[in-house]
């Protein structure tokens, strides 16, 4: 299925949603996201294979990413919520696709975005007892350096 | 409850114990260390503890140039840096909207496939010696693996991390009389894959020990997002060199091979009959190499427009894919790495539910994990 | 009668065996080294001495200049002990083989029944290093070892039987006097009890494909993992002096033993023992390796069983 083909699907039962400027991405209310994930889980649809799970720091917002696949209809899904960067929490997709267990917590690691209902909501690349969220763009490390831009 | 009360009568009880497989082990591929269950030999739970060897790649890619990351890429996957290579610079030139020239998409292809089968080489060799075979394969699979990185010696100078595939084509072209050499090797390795078959594929030892072993089934493996031949195994024909072709794969000829059962044996054959498949592009890839320059004159600093690219490529462990982020300067904002292993590692304690500890290293084996992308 | 010529005999065979023990296993470390390389399309050692003949005694020296390292928690008693349970019954057992017609240290008249219970004791050895270590992986290599030990002597001592019922005899120079027409391993029904006792001693000396005990890629050393140094040595040849009097029961029990044309007996027997050797070398380094469940299950529900049959049809034939 094309991608406005899945847009034009997808708005029609959610009216909520609407499309980023520039990329393919659906953008979705936060608190839509469960009711929206068991929706493009089943048919017609069939979003089978919870790709990646990631987020961008945008500094005024955090830009939670998340890139579906569908192994029967082979189609894909890029799909993103915007969050606050003052603790964002999200629902967490681990109840519905397994993947989302690893990819959340690594997520959560990198960038502090809490899942709330999470199976193992533990850091998983740092240490167990690490501070701060590497990948925000206003954390330092200790001993990090920046390298002069070009 | 029934036997509890035995047990208590007894006066003898059993007690589960813990015990710490890795992060320093011989058969754990790396440091990935299984937190494990025991009672006796079986185990009743698995739990990975990942993480000592990351080394924050996405974060220093927000301080390196496009180009400069090129290297980190190699030191992802380090048995397939050309895959990774590849990887990073088709999303790249997605995001600069940059085409390269067919000899460039040829010689890509060629490189890839060719680490592709020195991946899957060390993948069946340490699963071999995972499974008790003192090192016999493992030292098999490297004689021939030893070719192909002699190959990329000439190629680009460099055995390991090769970084030969750059923005907007190769680092450079081919050298004189390499083709004939590629060549001579396919020819090689056709027969040593059948020596393969004889020493281990159907060694009565090697299918107790592999087969029924570590089941993933369909809708499991799914669920998981495994890709590449662990997804394949358990009977899901999905590549993306043919479902989504990228660079010339639509111009060649070749098959996708599925197993049946998902079980370790299958994953294994699997890689075994994706080595023919890959000799075989790698052959109708050099039978039709288009002369002229391989290279795209691109500048030397890469200043995509602000924008957003995911791109995806077939990796000898699964899906590789690279999400970057512009804002239009030098430097990517956001670089994420997708990395295959790390779905696939995110199975094990599915896996290993009532296994016995020889099973583990069995299925870990099996799944061929990579710690250099898991940690990035 | 004990006199002083019987003492000086006892010390110097004593001193004998030691000494032959002692090459033996260098030998055989190093020939292993070697046999391996070769089948691995390597080269092995090759730095000391000729084509690294020397290998075992460096290493031998290195292993007795290193620093013996005893984990904290470790049961002291046991933990000192095991080394020498391992090695001690191994050098017992070379009391009744034969090496040549005269050359036997003492032919016992119960020979058979001596190195059945002398070789047993070994797995006290193992036993005691898994559990005095004070590790996890050493605990389950020992109780892996103990198992697998265990189900193995039965089949074992079977297939012995065997040949003690066609011989007649316990006494180890008898059984190979009554091979002076034909070998015991030409005779079908004792082929068969050869092939039981060669299967069932790879696995009594733990030895790929019945490795278990000390799989590396699961175990990372079993039972021996946290010994160093001299300890570490002494199950190094403990391990490779139970190879080699397996091996020389195997030539005694089905290939004739010493016996053999033109050459001398004792080189006759050199030569038969270390094929058989090679032979065991040369599936360790080829076939991957059995599960803990797949060996219990093939000692107790196919080799016992067979074993069995293979007794009871030798003695229905002798009746």
């Amino acid at each position: 299925m094309l991608t406005t083909e899945i847009f034009d699907l997808l708005k029609a039962k959610f009216p909520r949603i609407a499309k980023e400027e520039g990329t393919s991405a659906v953008i979705i209310p936060k608190e839509l996201l469960l009711e929206f994930g068991r929706f493009i889980k089943d048919a017609p649809l069939i979003f089978d294979d919870l790709h990646c799970v990631t987020a961008i720091d945008k500094k005024e917002k955090i830009d939670l990413v998340y890139i579906f696949y569908s192994n029967p209809l082979q189609h894909s899904l890029t799909l993103k919520i915007y969050l606050g960067p003052e603790d964002p929490k999200v629902e967490s997709l681990a109840a519905i696709w397994k993947s989302a267990n690893w990819l959340e917590r690594e997520t959560y690691d990198l960038f502090g975005v809490t899942f709330l209902n999470h199976p193992d909501p533990r850091r998983i690349l740092n240490p167990y007892d690490w501070k701060g969220y590497p990948l925000r763009k206003n954390y330092s490390a200790p001993n990090f350096i920046a390298k002069p831009k070009l | 409850m029934a036997d509890l009360d035995i047990k208590e009568k007894k006066d003898i009880f059993t007690e589960e114990f813990l015990i710490n497989m890795g992060p320093q082990h011989p058969s754990t591929h790396g440091v990935l260390s299984l937190e494990l269950k025991l009672d006796g030999e079986m185990v009743l739970e698995c739990t990975p503890h990942i993480g000592y060897l990351h080394r924050s790649f996405e974060k220093l890619a927000e301080n390196r140039t496009y180009t400069q990351f090129i290297p980190f890429t190699d030191r992802l996957d380090y048995v397939a840096s050309m895959n990774n290579n590849l990887g990073y610079c088709m999303a790249v030139e997605n995001l600069l909207k940059l085409d390269i020239t067919d000899r460039a998409k040829y010689i890509r292809v060629i490189v890839a496939e060719l680490n592709r089968i020195a991946s899957h080489l060390i993948a069946i060799g340490t699963f071999a010696q995972d499974l008790g075979a003192f090192a016999t394969p493992l030292f098999y699979c490297f004689r021939e693996r030893e070719k192909i990185v002699d190959i990329f010696n000439e190629i680009c100078g460099n055995r390991l991390t090769y970084n030969y595939i750059r923005i907007g084509g190769v680092q450079s072209d081919l050298p004189k009389g390499i083709e004939e050499k590629i060549k001579n090797f396919i020819k090689y390795m056709r027969s040593k894959i059948d020596e393969y078959d004889w020493l281990l594929t159907y060694n009565v030892i090697f299918l107790a020990r592999a087969k029924n072993i570590g089941l993933l089934r369909k809708d499991i493996a799914i669920n998981y997002s495994v890709t590449g031949p662990n997804l394949r195994a358990s009977g899901v024909k999905r590549d993306l060199r043919k479902d989504r072709p990228y660079l010339v794969y639509d111009k060649f000829e070749f098959n996708v091979p599925v197993g049946v059962n998902g079980d370790a044996w299958d994953r294994y054959k699997v890689r075994i009959e994706e080595m023919r498949q890959s000799l075989k592009i790698v052959e109708q890839a050099l039978g039709s190499l288009p002369q002229g320059d391989p290279t795209v004159k691109t500048g030397r600093v890469h200043k995509p427009a602000a924008g957003e690219a995911y791109f995806r490529t077939e990796n000898p462990r699964g899906e590789l894919g690279f999400y970057i982020v512009s804002d239009g300067s030098a430097y990517p904002y956001r670089l994420k790495i997708r990395a295959p292993s790390f779905s696939n590692l995110a199975v094990l304690p599915e896996l290993i539910k009532d296994a016995k500890i020889a099973d583990i290293v069995c299925i870990s084996g099996s799944l061929d994990i990579l710690m250099g992308e898991i940690d990035r | 009668m004990f006199t002083l010529l019987n003492l000086t005999n006892m010390i110097t065979t004593g001193i004998a065996v030691l000494g032959f023990i002692a090459i033996s296993a260098m030998f055989l470390i190093w020939w292993e080294r070697k046999v391996s390389a070769h089948i691995q399309t390597r080269l092995g050692p090759m730095r000391v001495g000729w084509h690294g003949i020397l290998q075992s005694v460096a290493d031998a020296i290195k292993l007795l200049l290193k620093e013996d390292i005893r984990p904290a928690g470790a049961d002291k008693l046991v933990w000192w002990l095991a080394p020498f349970f391992v090695v001690v019954p191994s050098v017992m057992a070379f009391a009744t083989i034969p090496f040549g017609k005269t050359l036997i240290p003492k032919d016992l008249n119960i020979g058979v029944l001596y190195i059945l219970a002398v070789s047993s004791v070994c797995v006290l050895g193992v036993f005691m290093a898994g559990w005095g270590s004070n590790n996890k992986y050493s605990l389950l290599g020992g109780i892996r070892a103990a198992a697998q030990i265990i189900s193995y002597e039965v089949p074992l001592i079977l297939s012995m039987i065997t040949v003690v019922m066609y011989a007649n005899t316990l006494s180890m120079q008898k059984i190979v006097e009554s091979q002076s027409h034909s070998w015991n391993i030409l005779h079908p029904n004792l082929a068969l009890a050869g092939l039981i006792y060669i299967t069932s001693a790879t696995a009594e000396v733990n030895r790929a494909p019945f490795d278990i005990p000390e799989a590396e890629s699961e175990l990372v050393a079993g039972f021996h993992t946290e010994y160093s140094g001299m300890k570490f040595a002494m199950f190094f040849i403990g391990e490779y002096t139970n190879l080699f009097i397996i091996s020389a029961i195997a030539t005694t029990l089905f290939f004739g033993g010493w016996k053999g044309p033109l050459l001398p007996g004792v080189i006759w027997f050199l030569i038969k023992t270390y094929s058989i050797i090679y032979i065991l070398m040369w599936i360790r380094w080829t076939f991957p390796r059995l599960r803990v469940d797949q060996l219990m299950g093939f000692a107790w529900k196919f080799l016992t069983p067979i074993s069995f049959l293979n007794l009871a049809i030798a003695g229905w034939l002798l009746l």
